[in-house]
């Protein structure tokens, strides 16, 4: 039973609770030793998710592998699979010790061996001198260790943690997300973490899977998903975004996206892959706020590559790096973060201004 | 500070009512216990005389073995039922709550009778088993019988304790013991019920006490040689300067205070419930269909177990003769017509010392309740911790106390002696009942935010108007909860009416059935009236239900806005 470095894959699984779809057609692949983020709002899954592959709940339709070994069938306490809850869990009636040694004992491992693995379990997460106190006499923080130290002293395949971050305040969450990184990496442990909060994800993940509504909407890395958003939800999720509706046409041998307020933007044979078929009908394309450059009107001149759009100022936040502007034009709204410099006059709020975009930092969206 | 004199006279009254009718009675067994009879000296002598008489003896350890079988027993009954209800998708859990309650609403001496026509040696079930299968089981046999009666009606306490801790783990306990490999009975062992043991022990023991210091269910079944009867033989036979009743008392409330603090020590430090957030309850699983089998049938079996006390009793109150048979011979409503017609006074009698037992209750308690939560007169505390303190002393220990410290006073009127007057009995019924009323009214108060108060006062309502526009109209719910908790309880009340009661024409209902099981003639009508108890206490309680729900509910609809 010792923790051989495991992959999960996760095969077309679909679970309903009553009427309720919650996890529909959901395939994923995770490589072994990879800290991997499921990443989404409240109610999207992901938790159900995370315990289908603990072994908790039954799914309608799908299988489930870690390593080579099809679990879809196996009771938790078959699979050799390690996860920390939410709330912790520690048994309040057992030692810090009692509550690590558990697992082990389950085991039947023999006493010196439970011992010296609990010693060097409790000094990894730096607790051995709390190990005769009780678990309702620690902190969140030492709890929260307690509980990864009694998972991974079991040398478990997969570790999965389930908003672990989530009842601690923020210093400490900052804190223990580094040093629950630093852990993964020492142990190369397969880690499937989940969490709601993106920047938790960002600063975590090796890989992402967005879900929402129990669909996987994408899966990629933290950069990829937020240069590379393939609709709009995962766009909007991991950040600001505009949206820009509108139709594909031709023009001189080049596809031009075109709006229903007249912003023209020329699209590359690159960007185009989420086009199906002949790429009539409605389109949207995305691009960040940080990728629009504002300038007074009439200053800019037309630039090759670059889109002009012509509006004015409808809000304005300074928040001192940046400046975040809401510019209507026509009757959309597009939002511009300008980075300031000291002595910089911001735009005043009815001004008309210009705006550019080059147009390799446009997205043209699937869904 | 001079506003404050009312509040301290109130304080000051509460005290001294405290003090005359609980504190002196008991502290005064207490020292007759440790007193060389005559001289009143210091003396163990009397506990040595208590040891070293054999029958004392046997009715000590016949003592701690009724109630810790009746504890086993108990669990038997209430572990499967709290086990299913937690554990599986389950539809019978309305049954289950339902059997947590009948049983309450029939004090257990009520039922002793009837439980000795149905499973006595030549009652229904043993006819029956004799018939079919030519065996004869003893379920009523002496000391089996009082355990059987007890188990049957106090399992409950350990059914409501053991479910709501059991409901209240956290589901991530398990499933964590489950992802480390843990399962089945082993994840039960070692997680489930660690986790579920102070409410147990809450339960376990407060049955443990409640059969420990039973006078009636004894009495009536005729087994005597257990402590409480036996302090009740001693004072009634050979009076009350025979130091053995007090010995005995002593030895009742050191058990009742020992259990109390067991109780209080399992559950110290130990509200595992309210450690953790996340998912309420284990998690719970579809039935298999031979679980399913099995489980309604134990159901089944206990309900009817349950249930047989009230059938028999149903039974007797309307048979002709039932004798040597498995039903009666045929059935009639004379009984309650000569219930009626002869001595209505057990009802009437029940209905006015229940009640004014249960008033005093509610205006006491509302009046400690007030005064320990809303204001800061010194030793208020004490009032609370005193007017509990009534918890640990059975009702036979009261019952002595009372004529102990009251025979020799006489009333200046009459001349007779205070104890045996019926407004004594009133006062011994609300200091046992205070603790229930108590709690009740603190809970209401406490349920009531001082900001409402506040409010009132800033929109310029006086500290009296406050009181009566604010503060008990919305205590009302509590208090009338309280009100009929200790009105139910009292009117079924035995150990210290038996004691203190001196004419059948003073006497309340639970002594008159306690004289008509007496005799073979007086079952049929003793029944009758034991139906009109549980008719009183059955009505009583679901009105204290609906009333605690209706507040539930109001105060659920309040916390939405
Ligand atoms: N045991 C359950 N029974 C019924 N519905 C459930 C259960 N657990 C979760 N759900 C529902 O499934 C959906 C997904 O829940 P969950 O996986 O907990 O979401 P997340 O962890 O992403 O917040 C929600 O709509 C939730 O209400
Ligand atoms: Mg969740």
């Amino acid at each position: 039973m010792t923790g051989q470095l495991a992959g999960v894959s996760i095969d077309n699984v679909n679970l309903y609770f009553g009427n309720n779809h919650v996890l529909k057609d959901v395939t994923l692949e995770i490589e072994p030793g990879e800290f991997f983020t499921f990443l989404g709002p409240s109610g999207c899954g992901k938790t159900t998710l995370l315990r289908l592959i603990a072994g908790f709940g039954k799914a309608q339709s799908g299988r489930i592998r870690i390593g080579t070994e099809d679990v879809t069938d196996l009771p938790p306490w078959k699979r050799n699979v390690g996860m920390v809850f939410q709330s912790y869990a520690l048994w309040p009636h057992l030692t810090v010790r009692r509550n690590v040694a558990f697992g082990l004992e389950e085991r039947r491992l023999p006493r010196p061996e439970i011992r010296q693995r609990v010693d060097a379990a409790l000094e990894l997460v730096g607790l051995l001198e709390l190990g005769e106190r009780r678990p309702s006499q620690l902190s969140g923080g030492q709890q929260q260790r307690v509980a990864l130290a009694r998972t991974i002293v079991v040398e478990p395949q997969v570790l999965l943690l389930d908003e672990p971050l989530s009842n601690l305040d923020a210093k400490l969450r900052v804190q223990m997300r580094q040093e629950l990184l630093e852990l993964q990496r020492k142990l190369a442990l397969t880690t499937i973490f989940v969490t709601h909060d993106q920047e938790e994800a960002n600063t975590t993940a090796d890989r992402i899977a967005v879900m929402e509504a129990g669909v996987i909407q994408q899966v990629g890395t933290p950069a990829e998903l937020y240069d590379n958003p393939t609709n709009r939800f995962v766009a909007s999720f991991l950040g600001t975004a505009n949206f820009i509706d509108g139709t594909l046409s031709e023009k001189k041998g080049q596809t031009v996206f075109r709006s229903g307020s007249g912003i023209e933007i020329p699209l590359k044979p690159g960007q185009l892959h989420a086009v199906k078929g002949d790429g009539a009908g409605e389109h949207s394309v995305m691009f960040r706020p940080q990728s629009v450059v504002i300038q007074s009107a009439g200053a800019a001149r037309q630039q090759q590559g670059k889109v002009t759009i012509k509006g004015a100022v409808r809000h304005r936040e300074f928040l001192g790096s940046t400046i975040r502007y809401a510019v209507s034009v026509g009757d959309t709204v597009i939002l511009v973060e300008d980075s300031h410099r000291r002595g910089e006059a911001p735009h005043n709020i009815g001004a008309d201004v210009e705006l550019n975009l080059a147009s390799e930092q446009v997205i043209l969206l699937s869904g | 500070m001079t506003t404050h004199w009312g509040q301290r006279a109130v304080a000051l009254l509460i005290a001294t009512f405290l003090l005359l009718f609980l504190v002196v009675p008991v502290v005064q067994v207490i020292f007759v216990a440790f007193q060389t009879p005559g001289t009143g000296t210091f003396t163990l002598v009397n506990f040595q005389d208590f040891f070293n008489t054999s029958l004392f003896r046997e009715a000590f350890w016949n003592s701690l073995y009724v109630a810790a079988m009746s504890v086993l027993v108990a669990t038997a009954f209430a572990m499967p039922l709290a086990y299913f209800t937690t554990r599986f998708e389950f539809r019978g859990a309305i049954v289950v709550q339902t059997l947590g309650i009948i049983p309450l609403i029939m004090p257990p001496f009520v039922g002793a009778v009837a439980m000795q026509l149905l499973f006595g040696s030549n009652g229904s079930i043993n006819l029956l088993l004799d018939e079919w299968f030519g065996i004869n089981i003893p379920f009523m046999e002496g000391l089996n019988g009082v355990i059987f009666v007890e188990s049957i009606h106090y399992f409950p306490f350990i059914l409501i304790n053991l479910s709501a801790s059991l409901n209240n783990i956290d589901r991530a306990m398990e499933e964590s013991a489950q992802t480390l490999g843990a399962s089945g009975l082993r994840l039960f062992r070692r997680i489930v019920f660690p986790l579920a043991m102070p409410g147990y022990i809450a339960g376990a023991s407060l049955v443990f006490i409640k059969v420990f210091d039973d006078l009636g269910t004894p009495l009536l079944l005729n087994v005597n040689n257990l402590l409480a009867p036996q302090a009740y033989l001693r004072i009634s036979s050979i009076g009350i300067t025979d130091p053995m009743g007090y010995v005995i008392s002593v030895i009742l409330v050191g058990f009742s205070l020992l259990a109390m603090w067991v109780a209080a020590l399992a559950l110290r430090g130990k509200d595992y419930s309210t450690e953790q957030r996340g998912g309420g309850g284990l998690a719970k699983r579809q039935m298999r269909p031979w679980e399913k089998v099995l489980s309604y049938g134990v159901i089944a079996f206990i309900l009817l177990l349950v249930l047989s006390p009230h059938i028999g009793l149903t039974l007797l109150s309307f048979g002709t003769i039932w004798s040597f048979s498995v039903l009666p011979d045929g059935y009639t409503i004379d009984h309650y017509q000569e219930v009626f017609a002869q001595s209505p006074q057990f009802i009437t009698n029940t209905l006015l010392y229940a009640s004014l037992a249960a008033l005093i209750d509610v205006t006491i308690g509302t009046a400690i309740a007030y005064l320990v939560l809303r204001t800061k007169i010194a030793g208020r505390e004490w009032l609370d911790y005193a007017a509990m303190a009534a918890l640990a002393v059975p009702g036979v220990v009261l019952g002595i106390g009372y004529l102990r410290t009251f025979f020799g006073v006489p009333l200046p009127w009459s001349g007779q002696p205070l104890a045996s007057w019926w407004v004594m009995l009133v006062i011994a019924l609300s200091v046992r009942r205070l603790p229930y009323a108590l709690r009740a009214c603190t809970a209401a108060l406490q349920q009531l935010s001082v900001a409402l108060e506040e409010a009132a006062e800033n929109l310029g309502a006086g500290k009296l108007a406050t009181v009566r526009r604010i503060v008990v109209p919305l205590m009302v719910g509590g208090i009338i909860a309280g009100f009929v908790t200790s009105f139910a309880t009292a009117a079924v009340e035995l150990s210290a009416t038996i004691m203190l009661v001196s004419r059948e024409s003073d006497a309340p209902l639970a002594y008159g059935l306690y004289v008509f099981m007496q005799t073979a003639a007086g079952r049929g009508p003793g029944a009758a009236l034991g139906m009109i108890a549980v008719l009183i206490v059955g009505v009583a309680t679901y009105l204290s239900h609906r009333i605690i729900e209706r507040g539930q509910r109001a105060r659920g609809l309040a916390d939405e806005y």
